[in-house]
């Protein structure tokens, strides 16, 4: 099937079949391997991606389900070589260890931060939920987000 | 390559999606996915052709009507739900809907796939048991509308039948509701739940002990442990809880949020 999806601001068309999940599609047809693939059942949150504004898990998309939509990858976040706030923020929190969370962690706190500027530790928290980390016992990664809602 | 092969239709009515439906024994509605896309991954469904709902306008948004009832497109997912003026009109709704997986979850997850999947460890099914909410499926012959009672039957299945959809959800005012859970770590999957309304009679429907919500009244929440002994449950044991924790959860929690509902203003 045609899919025309527009992915961190670029256009692009391309036939895929129908049972290919988002996140397949993402980095084999793509080649945009930042959203990772952690555990393929929708639990690990390593394939967040912002979906239409709306932060979803790309493992439960399938990529015709992106037609005409707009997707927001962890390699859209920074300008260039200019991180955001945000990713400076993880690296001055040490706030990744193997790093293969990272991007799904990044993805879901950029969502927050756009909707609430200044979160409350409750909100960092809940907004995190769905994103697991085998390393950090996620303390640091909770201090990077804080930090760079301040 | 997780899935099998699979057709994909986006329907732009209703009506079209029910024609697609009704054309192929092996299509399947996907609403927000969130159930529907990781059993196929474990090839615990393998459809031939899914109909996605998520082009239909008509399924989504959410009404109030100057008599304080709610009609709810199954389409509208949780965090809609959570973040609905609307949805307020019944608070408990949007107050659940918080406490299901995580932030991805709810931004894709519908009511009506939580329905419709009819998961005997999900949240909402009971909680529309208590509140007294009414499905409506439309068909090729036309539409009927009904209690909980008639819309569960079993473990993932409801009385959406074959080349039909749940169209419409429609839940009556009341503000004295209260859910209570034992869950897999915070926010996650259900050992026990119970949902208790208190608006009028005392009813509580408890999940996750039978295939469909159990349902018990008494009079006060002093009475509730006793009716969930009454209903002689049997609950399923597995590798989170046994049959006997099953059975004293459910007591503890149907009064739990009995309390709840009652207290609440």
């Amino acid at each position: 099937m045609d899919v025309a999806v527009t992915v961190n601001g670029t256009l692009y068309e391309r036939d895929v079949e129908p049972r290919k999940l988002l996140i397949h599609f993402l980095r084999d047809d793509l080649d945009l391997t930042g959203s990772h693939i952690g555990c393929d059942t929708g639990n690990c949150g390593a394939c967040s991606v912002i979906f239409d504004g709306k932060l979803v898990k790309s493992c439960m998309l399938l990529a015709v389900q992106a037609n005409g939509s707009s997707v927001e990858t962890v390699e859209g976040l920074s300008d260039g070589d200019e991180m955001t706030a945000l990713q400076q923020s993880f690296s001055d929190h040490h706030a990744l260890q193997c790093g293969y969370c990272t991007p799904g962690m990044l993805m879901s706190a950029t969502a927050l931060l756009r909707a609430k500027p200044s979160p409350t530790d409750d909100e960092i928290r809940k907004a995190l939920q769905g994103n697991i980390c085998r390393c950090t016992g996620y303390w640091n990664i909770f201090e990077a987000v804080k930090a760079a809602g301040r | 390559m997780l899935l099998r092969e699979v057709e994909y239709a986006k329907p732009s009515s209703v009506a079209e999606a029910l024609g697609l439906l009704a054309a192929d024994d092996g299509a399947r509605a996907l609403a927000g996915g969130q159930t529907l896309v990781n059993v196929m991954k474990a090839r615990a469904a393998s459809p031939d052709m899914l109909v996605d709902l998520n082009g239909l306008e008509e399924l989504r948004g959410i009404e109030l009507a100057g008599d304080g009832t709610l009609s709810i497109g199954p389409m509208t997912t949780y965090t809609e739900l959570m973040e609905s003026v609307e949805a307020r009109a019944r608070p408990i709704l949007g107050e659940v809907c918080a406490q299901i997986a995580d932030v991805q979850v709810r931004n894709r997850g519908t009511i009506g796939g939580n329905l419709c999947s009819n998961d005997p460890t999900n949240h909402l099914p009971p909680l529309m048991a208590a509140i007294g909410a009414r499905m409506t499926i439309r068909g090729g012959d036309g539409e009927r509308t009904m209690g909980t009672d008639e819309f569960f039957l079993g473990v993932y299945m409801t009385a959406v039948g074959p080349g039909e959809l749940l169209t419409r959800i429609t839940i009556p005012a009341g503000k004295h509701d209260g859910f209570a859970a034992v869950t897999l770590g915070v926010d996650g999957t259900c050992i026990v739940n119970a949902a208790a309304s208190a608006n009028g009679s005392l009813r509580v429907a408890l999940g996750c002990v039978d295939a469909v919500p159990v349902v018990v009244e008494a009079e006060s929440p002093d009475g509730v442990r006793a009716a969930v002994r009454a209903a002689g449950i049997d609950p399923p044991s597995d590798v989170h809880a046994s049959s006997a924790y099953r059975a004293h959860l459910a007591e503890v929690l149907a009064e739990r949020a009995a309390r709840q509902a009652v207290e609440k203003r």
